[in-house]
């Protein structure tokens, strides 16, 4: 039996893809691919790590480009920052099928990694969108908004152009708890930041120390909102946690209510 | 701002404007350009969703529920006895950019009770609008009410700076109005959405030749119908809507099961059920008719003056109409694929896509996500297995009540068992 690789990468777009590169240069059999932090499943194959070459990459992606939609494409980006165990191997099989056919094929959804990407990449979105939803930001007090987030997958560089453009004239803070980085608006350019915080800021609530005095009082006026909007005969608790499944309750004010 | 006082308002006022259920904020195309606030040129959010499970988009709310009017359904009617309240324009705006700069909404529903007249009070509502757009730079979306009655030239003005404009007709038939609200005409109604639908088709053709051309409520404008209160069938229902859809290119028609707030002879009583299950299968239907290709007179009929309650509408419309299936899922055109009852929208096209590399079989559609135990007995596939039984019709839906399960079910048998 031909020896399979397992092939270990950076973590990032251009490091996968400079594995799919490899993957053709030096005609990979490929068991896994890995990134940072994530271990070897299997016993008898061949370790490599590949190093990211931004020229490959490029070239995996320029051809991939030409064969495959708009829609395509943003799937194979979303799957990738789902960070789930596994789909880079099934973005590698997409992408060779891509490759491999004339004609399109990235929306054959009777191909098994199509598929596989294709859901993945909508649980990103879905996560994308319950962002955009759900960050809740807080007035400090110096004047920035500061929302905190811990999404399930890396949703930060999709929601980037959202918040740019909705939140143009205010200075605000998107920070990812969980991935340990953040973006940042002031008034001119969004950029990536890394940042120390206090675990006292938390993702609700309003420390006196670092939130300005106004923000509680905006805080509770929104709870009296959402508690008066609901229509008590027509309670319904079920589509409630539908819409607003439990893990994501941390993030709202309404069902964080402040103490005072 | 004093903060307690507004907290009380909002409590009454933001109570008082909860029975309309619109909630969309999408549709707009209001971009932010000016490096303002708010970007409405996306899809709609909603930012959280109430106990009743219903989402939160807008800011919905009365600029006051004191009103002339004696509207039987309606909670702050004239006679009814409950706390008033007013908000200043300045608060109204206010609430809506602190909520928005923190995420919490989309933007502004602002409706009111009737104080004076109706012009009196449609310049009230165009002020806050007009104040969000032209002081604060504010491209979030706002949702006007049209109030009955009100002038040509304030419904222009409100669309200048409205997203959408809505009136709700709440009463279906005409003699149903006269009982239940008799201070309101129909042409009271129709007058605003006349002139509201005019000017978006004026605005269409203008700005076509002149790309500067103001905005004219880019969001259309929609109505809500309350179901249950005076007796209609849902027949009658869902006509009315296709005639608004048809005649005012409305954008949405809302159905509201009615909630009972008063106790009237000529209503359903206090503590009655509001009719969430009926309410469910209007909107069904009102999918159909909107991007299943329906026509409301195949669903709703003289022999079929109301829709069936147990199972969806689609799926009552193929019961009905057996001798067109089973369809070959490989073959069959987009019209009748999109009739077969377990298959979507979002199933059908990618049904479209994937037949074209491969013959679809059981295993494909399953992973599709189309819902098996109801489409398997309208399709066949490339397989020999198919559920090749032709039963009655009554037999069939029992056979798929009893495989699979609903979030109405429970509602449905102990409703049945009354008779």
């Amino acid at each position: 039996m031909e020896q399979q690789v397992v092939l270990s990468y950076d973590g990032s777009l251009e490091g996968f893809l400079s594995c799919v590169f490899a993957t053709y240069e030096e005609k990979l059999k490929v068991a896994e691919i890995l990134p940072p932090g994530k271990n070897m499943q299997e016993l008898f194959s061949e370790a490599r790590e590949i190093i990211t070459d931004p020229e490959k990459a490029k070239r995996v992606w320029s051809s991939l480009k030409k064969k495959t939609s708009a829609a395509g494409l943003r799937d194979v980006k979303y799957a990738f920052l789902s960070e789930i165990d596994g789909i880079e191997k099934q973005l590698l099989a997409m992408i060779r099928y891509i490759i491999a056919e004339d004609a399109p094929v990235d929306r054959d959804f009777s191909h098994p990694s199509v598929l596989k990407v294709a859901q993945a990449a909508k649980k990103v979105g879905r996560e994308k969108h319950r962002m955009e939803a759900f960050v809740r930001f807080r007035l400090t007090r110096d004047a920035i908004y500061f929302a905190a987030i811990e999404p399930d997958f890396n949703v930060l560089p999709l929601i980037k152009n959202h918040f740019r453009s909705r939140y143009a004239d205010q200075k605000w803070i998107i920070y990812d708890l969980k991935r340990n980085f953040g973006l940042a608006y002031d008034l001119q350019n969004v950029n990536f930041i890394t940042m120390d915080l206090d675990p006292a800021i938390g993702i609700s609530g309003a420390p006196e120390a670092y939130f300005h005095t106004s923000e509680i009082s905006f805080q509770k006026l929104w709870n009296q909102y959402f508690s008066s909007t609901n229509i008590k005969s027509r309670a319904n608790e079920k589509l409630h946690v539908q819409h607003l499944p439990k893990r994501y309750w941390k993030y709202l004010t309404e069902k964080n209510l402040p103490e005072k | 701002m004093d903060y307690e006082r507004i907290k009380e308002k909002l409590s009454i006022l933001a109570d008082a404007a909860k029975y309309d259920v619109s909630c969309s904020s999408s549709g707009s195309k209001r971009k932010n350009t000016s490096n303002g606030l708010g970007d409405s040129s996306g899809m709609g959010i909603c930012h959280s969703y109430t106990e009743d499970g219903r989402c939160v988009s807008l800011l919905k709310i009365l600029l006051t529920n004191h009103c002339i009017f004696d509207c039987a359904y309606c909670v702050t009617r004239k006679s009814n006895d409950i706390k008033r309240a007013a908000f200043k324009v300045q608060e109204v705006v206010d609430l809506t950019i602190n909520f928005y700069r923190r995420n919490y909404i989309e933007g502004l529903f602002l409706s009111s009770g009737i104080f004076k007249d109706a012009d009196y009070t449609m310049e009230r509502l165009i002020q806050v609008a007009k104040k969000l757009r032209l002081e604060e730079n504010f491209n979030g979306y706002i949702h006007l009410k049209s109030i009955p009655g009100a002038s040509d030239e304030l419904m222009r003005e409100a669309g200048l700076y409205a997203d959408r404009l809505s009136v709700n007709i709440e009463i279906p038939t005409k003699s149903g109005l006269k009982l239940l609200a008799p201070d309101k005409k129909h042409e009271d109604f129709i007058k605003p959405m006349e002139k509201v639908k005019n000017e978006i088709i004026q605005y269409k053709q203008e700005s076509k030749l002149i790309k500067s051309t103001p905005k004219y409520a880019p969001a259309g404008q929609s109505t809500q119908m309350i179901v249950g209160a005076s007796g209609e069938s849902d027949r009658d229902i869902m006509y009315s809507a296709t005639f608004f859809y048809k005649k005012y290119n409305m954008k949405r028609v809302y159905y509201s099961g009615y909630v009972p707030v008063t106790n009237d002879s000529r209503l359903p009583a206090m503590g009655s059920q509001v009719p969430l299950l009926r309410e469910n299968r209007l909107y069904q239907t009102d999918w159909l008719l909107r991007f299943y290709d329906f026509d409301v007179r195949e669903l709703l009929n003289e022999d079929h003056l109301n829709l069936d309650l147990e199972v969806d509408p689609k799926l009552s419309w193929a019961l009905r109409n057996r001798h067109l299936f089973p369809v070959d899922v490989n073959r069959v055109d987009k019209h009748l694929l999109l009739r077969v009852p377990g298959i979507g929208l979002k199933s059908v096209n990618k049904i479209l896509l994937a037949r074209k590399f491969r013959k679809l079989n059981w295993e494909h559609l399953k992973n599709i996500g189309i819902a098996m135990n109801r489409a398997k007995y309208f399709i066949t596939c490339d397989s020999r297995e198919f559920e090749v039984i032709e039963p009655s019709s009554e037999y069939l839906k029992n056979v798929i009540l009893s495989t699979s399960s609903g979030k109405f079910r429970k509602d449905i048998s102990s409703q049945l068992s009354l008779f």
